[in-house]
């Protein structure tokens, strides 16, 4: 079982909160020139990652809102948790150290 | 039930050293890759090939999962894939010259509400429209079949009825992969233990080989059969695959006497059980929600099964857990596997089977085989082509892959 540090609440269990998959996954700023290909790797890719992994979770039963971890996906050490919202499309992603 | 367990192979296939070059390399010796190899062999005569393994042979997921064996999907083209591979698990151990004590002692998927009734009703037509063995059972029935579930009105689920495959069932999933490692052996492959791939030999765009732990191999044709691994070996070689590895755990009690006739499954509360050869009753449940490939479980997984394995058998109350083991399958968009070529020339790809790969472990390798040996993907394996997530085409089995993700 995790203990995650909710930005608002502080260390929760796992129980509380809601996984929401990889962070930093902006919408397409042009969705009318996207090819097919381009959408479906929009839809349905995302990183898999094998070693730290920034991903989002929600509070659920707690202040409900979102926020970003970096987490290591072999280990579970949560390594950092970002209060930040996602980051915009062109715009740089957080360093992962 | 009181079988006696078939010997441990001593050995049952050579450890050779790797050669230089292959017509075909297999990327994991798990239930896949070897049936793969397997086929290539017995179907398309092609035996200059080589499963590597980084681990030990069938040490991942094979190792790993709860042997349940049915067909009882909703869609029709996942209905033709697993049938196929029922069919074949029904003539493999005479084939194989092993048995691997496959028991065809069905399986029961518990309605518990409104929902759950029409979806079971549903899928009970749509198997029969397919050819494929179903029946519906209403609560009495369910208790005739299984009398140790707890039927009673007064529970917070009530069991209201539940869809019975009368020919699935479950098998000793190491003597699986064992039997098909002595065939494919016989037959000349390869089987390389404690090699791993690394990386891709490239000319330009086609692949030409793996490097590995133990040296660059040369190949025709590669075969990724690596499950949770899939997605870090294809971004190895440049490609994004839209699968998410989870960890999925089980666990199994203490030996018991023959108690538990058939499987049980309730994907509502959560558990399955079945009662493994030797006695222990088996469990599993849903994945973790997150990404990982650390090879454990949360605790409040197994509380959850717990829970609701005690209140449908109130007679487990006092088993005891021996294991709890996990292993990391790897999770698609629409709970439906991945099979075929790839953008890449000579490069081949079959993942995504997540919580359910070991039931369809012989079409798995029968359609691999043949998509490796000419090309071109089987009829069967088709409609599951890595396009689909580009195309729309999806293939939506959440439902009848019984194991929430
Ligand atoms: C707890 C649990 C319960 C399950 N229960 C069921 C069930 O009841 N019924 C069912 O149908 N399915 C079940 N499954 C799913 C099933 O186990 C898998 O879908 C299936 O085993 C996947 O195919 P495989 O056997 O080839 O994978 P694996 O046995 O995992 O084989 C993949 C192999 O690739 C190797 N590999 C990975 N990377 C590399 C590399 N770089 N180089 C060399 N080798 C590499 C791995 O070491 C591994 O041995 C369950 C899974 C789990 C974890
Ligand atoms: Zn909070």
């Amino acid at each position: 079982m995790l203990l995650i540090a909710c930005p608002w609440c502080g260390e929760r269990d796992e129980l509380e909160f809601h996984y929401g998959g990889q962070a930093h996954v902006a919408y397409p700023a042009d969705p009318e020139g996207l090819s097919d290909g381009e959408w479906g790797e929009y839809l349905f890719v995302r990183d898999n990652t094998k070693g730290p992994f920034a991903e989002r979770w929600s509070h659920a039963a707690g202040c409900r809102r979102w926020f970003n971890v970096v987490r290591h996906t072999v280990t579970h050490e949560i390594l950092a948790v970002q209060s930040n919202r996602p980051v915009a499309a062109g715009q740089p992603k957080p360093v992962i150290a | 039930m009181s079988h006696q367990l078939p010997e441990h192979p001593d050995w049952l296939w050579r450890t050779p050293d790797p050669k230089r070059s292959y017509d075909v390399v297999i990327v994991g010796a798990g239930g896949h890759g070897l049936a793969t190899a397997y086929y290539l062999a017995r179907n398309h005569g092609i035996t200059n090939v080589a499963v590597l393994e980084r681990g030990w042979l069938a040490g991942g997921n094979m190792a790993r999962n709860t042997t349940i064996i049915r067909s009882n999907y909703l869609c029709e083209e996942s209905a033709a894939l697993y049938e196929h591979a029922l069919k074949l698990w029904e003539v493999l151990p005479q084939e194989l010259e092993y048995d691997f004590l496959f028991s065809q002692r069905g399986v029961l998927n518990l309605a518990h509400t409104l929902q759950d009734v029409r979806e079971g009703t549903r899928r009970v037509n749509a198997n029969r429209l397919g050819g494929v063995d179903a029946e519906w059972l209403d609560t009495d029935q369910v208790r005739e079949f299984c009398p140790i579930v707890n039927t009673s009105p007064d529970v917070r689920y009530p069991v209201l009825g539940a869809t019975l495959q009368p020919r699935a069932g479950i098998a000793k999933h190491d003597h699986v992969a064992w039997a098909l490692a002595r065939k494919a052996d016989e037959y000349g492959v390869d089987l390389i233990q404690g090699c791993e791939v690394t990386g891709f030999l490239r000319d330009g765009d086609r692949v030409v080989g793996v490097r590995t732990s133990r040296g660059p191999i040369s190949a025709g044709r590669v075969a990724l059969a690596a499950a949770g691994h899939s997605s870090v070996l294809a971004d190895l070689a440049g490609l994004r695959l839209p699968v998410q590895s989870h960890p999925l755990q089980a666990l199994v009690s203490e030996l018991l006497e023959p108690v538990h006739p058939t499987v049980v499954m309730s994907n509502h509360v959560h558990v399955y059980v079945s009662q493994a050869h030797k006695g222990e009753l088996v469990m599993g449940a849903g994945v973790d929600s997150y990404n990982g490939y650390g090879q454990r479980g949360s605790f409040h997984q197994i509380e959850h099964q717990m829970a609701a394995a005690l209140e449908l058998f109130p007679i487990f109350a006092r088993a005891h857990v021996l294991r709890t083991w996990g292993g990391i399958v790897d999770v698609t968009p629409d709970a439906s596997p991945i099979i075929g070529p790839t953008p890449i020339e000579n490069l081949y790809l079959n993942c995504g089977w997540g919580t359910g790969g070991f039931k369809a472990t012989p079409s798995s390798g029968w359609v691999y085989a043949h998509t490796i040996a000419t090309g071109e993907p089987h009829p069967l394996n088709a409609p599951f082509a890595l396009e689909r997530f580009t195309t729309g085409a999806l293939i939506d089995e959440h439902g009848a892959a019984a194991v929430a993700h």
